[in-house]
């Protein structure tokens, strides 16, 4: 008699792992080829450490330090799509882009936006900070004063620590107005880190 | 936005492995890549509908299983024998499935989905439509029928 029991329990553990893997593989290429993935992503490497990189088909929506990826993603998730899936092909011109930059090969990033996860004056605050040029800096109250409110330094300097898009969008750039280095969302040794790598006397 | 879903990356990484084992079992390895691509991207289109996120496990063997029903309907119109080959091992253990392919269908699909798909019984209840004590049974009705069934 064959053991069906055994045979049964023994098939519950057989091991799919790597075929199952390829199979997801798979799957990503032909859902982005479908147009079904609302928000790609990738986890990459780099001397500031692990990145997330997320985009959309409007462009780079997230670029944040790789301190609680669950976090990240389920955010993404929520406050964009829950059409989440890691996607490396469709992060590459941004891995691309931030690879150059490290090597000291870029200084302008010319990456498409996706500015839906910031609103009203803190778009136009980070807007602002978009367009300060690599190696310079500037201040909250110069950035309140760019985004149509000289007074409004602190809203400006909430906007600023509210980048969804470190590094491309350069916040690291933006310091405290009467001198000092302000602060930085993936902590200051970053900041130092990237303001060095342009140059810039700390 | 209402119900809060997890990243679909999510479902992948969880599901992938029990769902390719529920569906090797039901429609062989040859099958199953197709059958897998045509489940996730069935649920990917579906997944901002959803209305709520409590069995998101159960939802997705439930397009699994309907996606493998639709295989095999259209493969038995080509074919006339068992259509489950060993489907997992070489030394004919796999043989199993080709006697479970003969049970009643409530039988057959509760041990596929207890054993391939590594379901409990409050998940196969929900795929199912069925409760949890009818589950049971049909698995342990099932395993009596295999008992009886088979000879070496």
């Amino acid at each position: 008699m064959i053991q069906v029991s055994k045979s049964l329990a023994r098939s519950a553990r057989a091991d799919f792992k790597e075929p199952a893997e390829r199979a997801a593989r798979a799957f990503e290429k032909v859902a982005s080829r479908r147009g079904l993935i609302d928000v790609a992503y990738a986890v990459i490497d780099s001397p500031v450490g692990e990145l997330l990189v997320a985009t959309t088909e409007k462009g780079l929506v997230r670029l944040a330090y790789g301190t609680d990826l669950e976090s990240l993603i389920s955010d993404l998730a929520h406050d964009i799509s829950p059409r989440v899936l890691e996607a490396p092909p469709k992060t590459d011109p941004v891995r691309r882009s931030l690879d150059e930059y490290f090597d000291g090969k870029r200084k302008q990033f010319e990456l498409p936006i996706d500015w839906r996860l910031s609103k009203g004056f803190y778009r136009k605050v980070l807007q602002a900070t978009a367009r300060i040029p690599f190696g310079a800096v500037s201040t909250y109250r110069d950035m309140a004063s760019k985004a149509g409110n000289a007074r409004a330094t602190r809203a400006a300097g909430n906007a600023v620590g509210s980048n969804p898009i470190a590094i491309v969008v350069p916040c690291h750039r933006v310091l405290r107005t009467g001198g000092g280095l302000g602060g930085y969302g993936g902590g200051l040794d970053k900041k130092v880190f990237l303001l060095e790598l342009e140059g810039v006397a700390v | 936005m209402g119900v809060k879903l997890p990243a679909f990356q999510v479902l992948i990484d969880a599901y992938r492995e029990p769902i390719y084992r529920f569906l090797v079992a039901i429609v062989g390895r040859n099958d199953a890549d197709d059958c897998f691509q045509e489940t996730f991207l069935a649920a990917l289109s579906a997944y901002p509908r959803l209305k709520s996120n409590s069995n998101l496990k159960a939802w997705l063997f439930k397009i699994a299983q309907n996606k493998a029903i639709d295989r095999h309907r259209s493969r038995s119109r080509h074919e006339s024998r068992p259509l489950v080959e060993a489907a997992f091992s070489e030394d004919g253990r796999g043989d199993v499935w080709i006697e479970v392919e003969k049970l009643p269908s409530k039988q057959r699909a509760a041990i596929q989905h207890r054993y391939a798909g590594g379901l409990k019984y409050k998940e196969m209840a929900l795929v199912m439509g069925c409760t949890d004590a009818a589950a049971r049974r049909n698995v342990h009705e099932g395993l009596k029928k295999l008992r009886e069934g088979l000879v070496k």
